[in-house]
């Protein structure tokens, strides 16, 4: 069966099981490898990317139930919040192996689109999902709260 | 770690190792010494040293200007490749836009570890930037030496005329040229035969604090590559059914279910399990849901890991098998004492539970040779490994050493675990398409291969005044060294492994005894991230505060007492306290605990401040101290200790792989629980300023936080924690 899916502004059709999560379609049938595999079950947030704006973990997400929406990955996440986290995130060095980070990126572009100024508690809500093994989660607190306060201004 | 293993290896029991494979570090040292030159090929065929040629085996400068370092050290995110880079613009005099990264591999001599004596290429044991900082300087500075001399050749300048910044050439009269210019001609140069280094006071990127990573962007925007996004056309992606126990075989298999799924295009039996092969990895998982298999179970273990603990805290009430450090007459000591305070400490398997989950690419090309892609942590080992199962020589396999998403000591393995399956699967489908093994979450949290369950028994000796006297320590576990190659490095019936940083306490005793009971299970163990140390310094740490309790002294002070010796020790622990503001008492609710350990070459000083919230500890804020020599890359070292920190306080909170009739109770993150954001507390580094050779960062930021909030704990009126993890008799 062929679904039609909006990623990253490109439609394309994929000739997919229906039960294939979003998250392989992403990298193994379309190739777009910056969004990751950690746990296959929501309890890293290593694929997390954007559905219809929405940070959604996309190994959960099931290719029949992605049609009609717009799919946004690591590679096209755009816009001044986008550009910003991910400059703030560069200029702080929070990445250590870097493999949970498209995630981490995903989830704090979503939480400043929709909080601009978010206290540690709103940012612990946003990212408790997204677990880093490296631990840098002091940077990407310290990121968010740079990144918020550089789009302030 | 690896550092003291490797050169102690037998080599006869390394049957797959590559020719050459194992030199004696004294050849290799004194290679070394000479600035430029390199290791002879074997210890027993040192003919010529031949120098080794920077520019081919270090730095690479392609005619468009980029210059590209050659790592001999594996990138799992605690940033070597940042270090190396650093160590080499340094010297070269190269800009960062121009710097890229790329693992190395396939010549011992240029890439061997030297604090392994070159044996062998690696990484482990947090030896990145020691065996690099001369290295990677001298090979910076021949470069430029070979970049000058080019340039003075092609303008008829003395060589003194020409200088190097920024990635430019340039001379007195005008000339100037890029890297890129000059890169062919000064490759074919006359190799300096000796080569001067830069006198610390003119560093400009060495202790740098600004200066930030260079592959940071790239990990914050997804294009940074790791094995899993290896990209080859035709590449398929198996992934393999495991025994559910450990040391079980497969009996038979029936794959007739597993290839009507849709994308499966094969079901092969390899070494170490089935391996079901589909064109993407979804249809590998669903293959292999609908595959059958009857396990042959009777070599396998079988009991749980409470039947193994229970069994372990037996063993530590009886005599210990071997004597790992004696000092004095602890028996004899604790006999005379006038009190004996005793206690008994447990600490569970570990998972390593690194975001990417273990993989490994192969493929065969037409002319026979085998490339093999993956987090190779000892590539000599794994293409001596992969050589053997393709039937090819160790010269015919390319190793290509990818960055990891984290590691923490899973991807050294002396069977090369997930690398053999790579290779195994590929030729087990006639090399028709590359191949690659992923393993889902669940694979690698029952792939075996844990921090190693042990138990601590104490007792310490105060005499009529109160002054400790007396310490005894008893360690009962497996032995991560024993049944693999390096099994040669147990002596006297100790595992080094099981005992550093139990075995080497720091403090002025006079009664010492450290034993050691190594036990039999056949659950496969391996070094995680600080290695002995993530139960030693716990142990060692905790038991110490309970004794300094019942003495009635400051926690601080007494310790400092004890060190009076090991003035590394004091500063590293003075440092955290001045800046914890120790003897200045703790904001209302806060309490404080401390802890100070070495382990490889470095010393960290951890101070937890907590509060208790309904009997489970919240810990705010962490101070941090560490020795670790010169500090090549002060934010680095500052990265590596919180996320050590982050690493070690989740291990102690709620981290515990258990087996219940032989088989793994944990899968996912679910249940075995790594640290979230909303746990990890505020850590403020400091580092000790050193003129010392620089030591390691990458697991020494470990084991002190656990022992650090245990403390706290128990100045907080809890209990003292001997059982972890702590969620398992808190409140959570
Ligand atoms: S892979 Fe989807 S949440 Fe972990
Ligand atoms: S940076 Fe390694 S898992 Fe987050």
């Amino acid at each position: 069966m062929a679904y039609n899916l909006n990623i990253n502004g490109e439609q394309k059709s994929f000739d997919v099981d229906e039960d294939m999560p979003l998250l392989w379609v992403i990298r193994d049938v379309a190739g777009l490898t910056g969004t990751k595999f950690g746990c296959g079950l929501a309890q890293c947030g290593a694929c997390t990317v954007h559905v219809d704006g929405v940070p959604t973990r996309s190994c959960q997400l099931q290719v029949s139930d992605a049609e009609g929406s717009t799919i946004t990955t690591i590679e096209g996440v755009t816009g001044k919040v986008a550009e910003t986290v991910q400059k703030v995130w560069a200029d702080l060095d929070v990445p250590q192996c870097g493999y949970c980070q498209s995630g981490q990126v995903m989830a704090a572009v979503a939480l400043l689109n929709e909080t601009p100024k978010p206290t540690d508690e709103d940012i612990n809500d946003a990212l408790s999902g997204n677990l880093c093994r490296c631990a840098t989660y002091q940077r990407i607190r310290a990121g968010i709260h740079e990144a918020a306060k550089r789009l302030e201004a | 770690m690896l550092n003291k293993i490797i050169p102690e290896l037998n080599p006869a029991k390394i049957a797959t190792s590559r020719r050459g494979f194992l030199l004696g570090a004294s050849a290799v040292a004194g290679g070394l010494m000479v600035g430029m030159r390199a290791a002879p090929a074997s210890a027993a065929s040192d003919t010529a040293v031949e120098p080794a040629n920077p520019l081919a085996g270090y730095i690479h400068i392609a005619p468009d200007n980029s210059v590209t370092i050659l790592s001999s050290q594996f990138d799992m995110g605690q940033g070597p490749y940042h270090g190396l880079a650093t160590l080499v613009v340094e010297e070269l005099g190269a800009d960062w836009s121009q710097i890229d990264v790329k693992g190395a591999a396939g010549n011992t001599k240029l890439y061997g570890n030297i604090l392994w004596g070159g044996a062998v290429q690696g990484t482990g044991g947090s030896t990145s930037i020691a065996t690099s900082f001369d290295r990677y300087r001298q090979a910076g500075a021949a470069a430029r030496e070979m970049l000058i001399a080019a340039a003075a050749d092609t303008w008829s300048v003395p060589a003194s005329q020409v200088s190097v910044s920024g990635g430019k050439l340039t001379d007195t009269s005008g000339n100037s040229a890029t890297f890129g210019d000059m890169a062919a001609k000064a490759a074919a140069m006359a190799l300096p035969t000796e080569v001067k280094l830069k006198d610390p006071a003119d560093w400009t990127q060495i202790g740098n604090e600004k200066l930030r990573r260079f592959d940071s962007a790239a990990k914050a925007n997804g294009t940074h590559d790791f094995t899993i996004d290896v990209k080859l056309d035709g590449l398929l992606t198996a992934v393999v059914a495991h025994p559910p126990k450990f040391g079980a075989k497969v009996k038979s298999f029936d794959a007739a279910e597993a290839l009507k799924v849709r994308g499966v295009t094969d079901v092969v039996e390899i070494p170490r399990g089935i391996a079901v092969v589909g064109e993407h990895m979804w249809a590998a998982i669903k293959g292999r849901e609908a595959l059958t298999v009857e396990w042959d179970e009777a070599q396998a273990e079988t009991r749980g890991s409470a039947e193994i603990m229970a069994e372990y805290k037996a063993k530590a009430g009886e005599a210990q098998q071997a004597t790992a450090r004696t000092e004095g007459d602890a028996a004899a000591a604790l006999s005379s004492a006038a009190k004996v305070i005793e206690a008994t400490y447990e600490f569970p398997y570990l998972a390593h539970a690194a975001m990417e989950p273990l993989n490994a690419v192969a493929r065969r090309n037409a002319d026979g040779t085998l490339e093999v892609w993956g987090g190779h942590q000892i590539p000599d080992v794994y293409q001596g490994i992969s050589a053997k199962i393709a039937g090819v020589k160790p010269e015919q396999v390319t190793m290509h050493v990818m960055k990891t998403g984290g590691g923490f000591g899973r991807r050294a393995v002396a069977d090369g675990d997930v690398v053999a399956e790579a290779v195994s699967v590929a030729r087990a489908i006639d090399y028709k398409a590359p191949v690659k093994v992923q393993w889902t979450r669940e694979d690698d949290m029952r792939g075996g291969r844990y921090r190693p369950a042990y138990v601590h028994s104490f007792k310490a000796g105060l005499d009529k005044d109160n002054n400790l006297v007396a310490w005894h320590n008893h360690i009962v576990g497996q032995s991560i060294v024993s049944g693999t190659p390096f099994e040669g490095l147990i002596k006297d019936g100790v595992d080094g492994t099981s005992v550093e940083g139990a075995s080497n306490i720091p403090y002025g005793i006079q009664n010492i005894n450290v034993g050691l009971t190594t036990t039999d299970v056949k659950v496969p163990v391996l070094w995680w991230r600080a290695v002995g140390s993530t139960h030693t310094a716990y142990a060692v740490e905790s038991f110490l505060d309970e004794v300094i309790a019942e003495i009635g002294a400051d926690p601080y002070a007494y310790r400092m007492e004890l060190l009076k010796d090991h003035p590394r020790h004091a500063a590293v622990l003075k440092l955290a306290a001045d800046k914890a503001g120790w003897t200045t008492p703790a904001p209302e609710g806060r309490f404080r605990g401390l802890a100070v350990h070495e382990s490889f070459s470095s010393v960290v000083a951890h101070i937890a401040e907590i509060s208790m919230d309904n009997g489970t500890p919240i810990v705010h804020k962490v101070t941090v101290a560490v020795d670790c020599g010169i500090a090549v890359n002060p934010d680095t070292i500052k990265a590596q200790m919180e996320g050590g920190t982050g690493f070690g306080l989740g291990s102690i909170l709620a981290e515990e792989l258990t087996l219940v009739n032989g088989e793994v109770e944990q899968g996912n993150y679910d249940t075995y629980t790594p640290l979230r954001i909303d746990a990890m507390p505020q850590v403020d580094v400091h580092i000790v300023p050193s003129a010392n050779k620089p030591t390691g960062v990458g697991e020494p930021g470990v084991p002190s936080i656990g022992p650090a909030v245990a403390n706290a704990i128990a100045a907080a009126g809890g209990r003292r924690i001997r059982v972890l993890p702590m969620s398992k008799s808190m409140g959570t």
